[in-house]
């Protein structure tokens, strides 16, 4: 894989320029909400998103004397700088580099956590992931249920930046999630910031089911917000409500929430319509009630991914709305999502589902 | 002059090791180097050559193969004598002639169709139980799926071979997998599972996660030459040598992946050719020498712990039976060349060892044959016997806790059978209290 430092380095500066940085902390759900208010969860602290990842690897590594961290370029910090300063700390046994070689490494993490030792592995980009399919999809999922609880691999998290980011074209922008959604025993987690990112990897790390966190690379820098210094972990397998709503409601993941934030706020100020903004969090398994109560009490819905439309996680969100919602819905549920394309290069403006397309999503279904 | 090159083998190893290498010294050491005719590229530590030279595999060296017995059971040389006393050898011998006991009658009952898929380990029991009895129990061991003697010689008892295969309550897979991939946690065997090579990095994991742990322990992981053609073969060698590890990578070389023959395989000097690509330690071995594959073992294992470095052992084999129940190898070799490795199978030639030390005799080989027979037969029909698992094993373990759209699926299913009892076979599983 063709892809050394000063690109993915050059790669997150320009991502500060491409888009309008999100600054500052949006509100959380009840759930999300409980955790993160809590009097004793601490100091915080203003981090941005990889500084936030930083840290809940940090202490993972400080209080569970199994954890490794490794993959390919993970030593020296991490070419989005994740794994800054971990390796002086803890030791290069660690924290370590391994070949470059994505297979290699998801086969040494299963092995690691069949040994009952707490593996974090890094797959550099999520593009870069499909050559460790086989040993996701047949081995890591399938260990638990194919060995009747003997074995398992659930101390296994593979970490890998996702989405678009300006440039990336093909090979740096892909969003994967819905090849993996298929896959039974896989838990997958998609944080929109630097909060939920440290809390949820906390979580991933903690869980006895093998998971993959995606982390979006355009909110790396970009999302700063004040993170709790210390150890909390958030719920897995929860949706969580960024803003109430009563007239539509949006759902998404990773960046494309705040995006759909910003939709909710042209809707308001433009149509007068207030919008659900829910991010989903988990894909795997995946928050039903959530989204459907909210789908009963709106009747429309918007559900909105970078990834290509045919085969994407909306579909299957779509669907068990129209099972579980059909009488409640006042309008067809409308996806709004990257075209069944390869992510291109100069076109990325045109491919995104960008805030234009899921407003006059909006306006199509207020109409409807 | 000796101290010159003593520093500059220092700068080497500090540069290699060094990001921050300064390149003005780098240039200035390198006009030395040249004179010195050391190349200081880091990818390799060379001397330079004025000469275009290629290096042919017809002009490297060919690992030999290690054998103590020859193929009438003599001791070859007597300082190879591993001294395992009458016990052992006869536990050895008794645990080739059970497992190929076991095969026959499983190969028998998948035909009557009694079990679904069966492999067979014939003129391969050598390399099982030779490196099974030189390892510790503690060792944690990956197979491939033509290990089952390993398994026979750690203690997992006819009862167990025979409730995996038949998919019964008592199977510890809970039925989910097809015969033959058998897992212990007790005898510290990892869960087969079928796509090739993939236990390879995993082994590796382990071995990683063992020398951290300072358990003393080495990883074994098993595989077929063919298996060793996928990249995951690659990335476990590479990952064990740079991450230096105690894993011994068991390759059980028996000519044939399938219908594929060696020579479609690969081109290079078999396995064991590839260690030192990798800067890995081989070794090979007569696979039918139950004594040469278990010295081989136990060297290993002592090196691996010793030096926290991985090692190749290739056994040269042949396999006997067809590739499994599903496979006619007439279709692709002739029967004269099976008839020929039948001949000079590694039990015979270990029997013939045991002969001559007046350890065992015809008539306790009938005895025990016959034994043999009584106790896997006893074993198969007690298998038959039992009722499958209730079938909400289906949903369980497919996450360590059953989230709610397993659960919805679940209660569908139960509702569903309730109305169509009589379209399922239920009679054969058992009901969840």
């Amino acid at each position: 894989m063709h892809n050394n430092v000063n690109m993915a380095l050059k790669t997150i500066k320009s991502c500060l320029n491409y888009q309008k940085p999100f600054i500052g902390s949006y509100k959380f759900s009840s759930t999300f909400a409980s955790i993160l208010n809590s009097p004793d969860i601490g100091e915080k602290a203003q981090l941005n998103m990889y500084q936030a990842i930083g840290s809940a690897l940090d202490l993972t590594l400080e209080n569970d004397p199994t954890a490794v961290v490794f993959g390919e370029d993970v030593g020296f910090g991490g070419v989005f700088r994740c794994s800054v300063g971990l390796q002086e700390k803890y030791g290069k046994d660690r924290v370590f580099n391994t070949p470059l070689c994505e297979q290699g490494i998801a086969g040494l993490g299963i092995g690691l956590a069949v040994a009952g030792a707490t593996a974090i592995a890094e797959i550099q980009f999520a593009d870069y992931m499909f050559p460790a399919f086989d040993q996701i999809v047949n081995e890591a999922a399938k260990y638990r249920y194919r060995s009747g609880n003997m074995f398992n691999c659930g101390g296994l998290t593979i970490r890998s930046p996702c989405g678009a980011v300006g440039h990336g074209a093909l090979y740096h922008s892909q969003s994967p999630e819905a090849y993996y959604a298929h896959t039974p025993g896989l838990k997958i987690v998609i944080p929109s910031g630097a909060t939920k990112a440290k809390g949820l990897l906390i979580a991933c790390i903690k869980d006895k089911d093998p998971c993959i966190f995606l982390e979006p690379k355009i909110l790396y820098r970009a999302a700063v917000e004040d993170v709790p210094v210390g150890n909390y972990t958030l719920p897995l397998g929860k949706a969580d409500i960024i803003t109430p709503g009563n007239d539509v409601t949006l759902i998404g993941w990773g960046t494309q929430v705040h995006v759909l934030s910003e939709v909710a706020k042209l809707a308001k100020e433009q149509l007068k319509v207030h919008c659900e903004v829910i991010d989903l969090v988990s894909i795997l398994p995946w928050d039903q009630e959530t989204i459907c109560n909210s789908v009963k009490k709106t009747g429309r819905v918007l559900i909105a991914h970078e990834a290509p439309l045919t085969g994407g996680f909306g579909a299957e969100i779509a669907s068990v709305i129209q099972e579980e919602c059909f009488l409640h819905l006042e309008a067809p549920v409308q996806r709004v999502t990257g075209f069944d394309t390869p992510f291109p290069h100069v076109f990325e403006p045109f491919y995104l589902p960008n805030k234009w397309r899921c407003l006059e999503a909006v306006k199509f279904l207020i109409n409807y | 002059m000796m101290f010159k090159v003593l520093q500059q083998s220092y700068f080497i190893k500090q540069f290699r090791y060094s990001l921050s290498a300064q390149f003005s010294s780098l240039i200035q050491k390198q006009t030395k180097a040249t004179q010195e005719q050391t190349v200081l590229y880091p990818g390799a530590s060379t001397r330079w050559t004025e000469k275009v030279q290629l290096f042919k595999v017809e002009d490297q060296p060919v690992i030999p193969t290690y054998r103590v017995l020859d193929l009438d059971g003599f001791i070859l040389n007597s300082s190879q004598d591993p001294q395992l006393g009458k016990k052992t050898s006869v536990e050895m011998y008794k645990c080739m002639v059970m497992l190929n006991t076991m095969d026959k009658v499983m190969y028998d009952a998948q035909r009557q169709g009694r079990i679904s898929f069966y492999m067979t380990n014939y003129g391969e029991e050598a390399t099982h139980v030779g490196s099974a009895a030189a390892l510790s129990p503690k060792d944690l061991i990956y197979g491939q799926y033509r290990e089952s003697g390993v398994l026979l010689w750690r203690g997992y008892t006819l009862n167990q071979f025979m409730d995996q295969c038949y998919g019964n309550c008592d199977d510890q897979g809970l039925g989910r997998q097809m015969p033959v991939h058998h897992g212990s946690k007790a005898l510290n065997f990892v869960t087969l599972s079928s796509p090739l090579t993939t236990q390879m990095p995993q082994a590796v994991g382990s071995a990683y996660a063992y020398k951290r742990a300072k358990n003393n322990c080495c990883v074994i992981v098993y595989f077929g030459e063919g298996a060793a053609s996928e990249g995951d073969c690659h990335a476990a060698f590479n990952f064990a040598a740079t991450l230096e590890v105690p894993v011994i990578f068991f390759c059980r070389n028996n000519g044939y992946a399938i219908s594929t023959p060696v020579s479609e395989q690969y081109r290079g000097d078999g396995i064991a050719g590839r260690a030192a690509g990798y800067g890995i330690a081989a070794l090979r071995v007569d696979g039918n020498d139950i004594f040469a594959v278990y010295n081989a073992t136990q060297t290993a294992r002592k090196y691996v712990l010793e030096n926290f470095k991985p090692i190749i052992i290739e056994a040269l084999t042949y396999r006997v039976g067809h590739h499994s129940t599903s496979d006619d190898s007439s279709a692709y070799r002739s029967i004269q060349e099976v008839q020929q490795w039948e001949e000079v199978n590694p039990i015979q030639r270990f029997r013939k060892y045991l002969e001559q030390n007046k350890w065992w005799d015809e008539e306790q080989q009938n005895k025990f044959v016959a034994d043999a027979k009584k106790q896997v037969l006893k074993a198969f029909a007690e298998a038959e016997k039992k009722p499958k698992p209730e079938w909400q094993e289906m949903f369980y373990d497919t996450y360590y806790e059953l989230p709610n759209h397993l659960m919805k699926q679940m209660q569908y299913m139960e509702n569903h059978i309730k109305k169509y009892q009589d379209k399922y076979p239920l009679k054969d599983f058992k009901v969840a209290k």
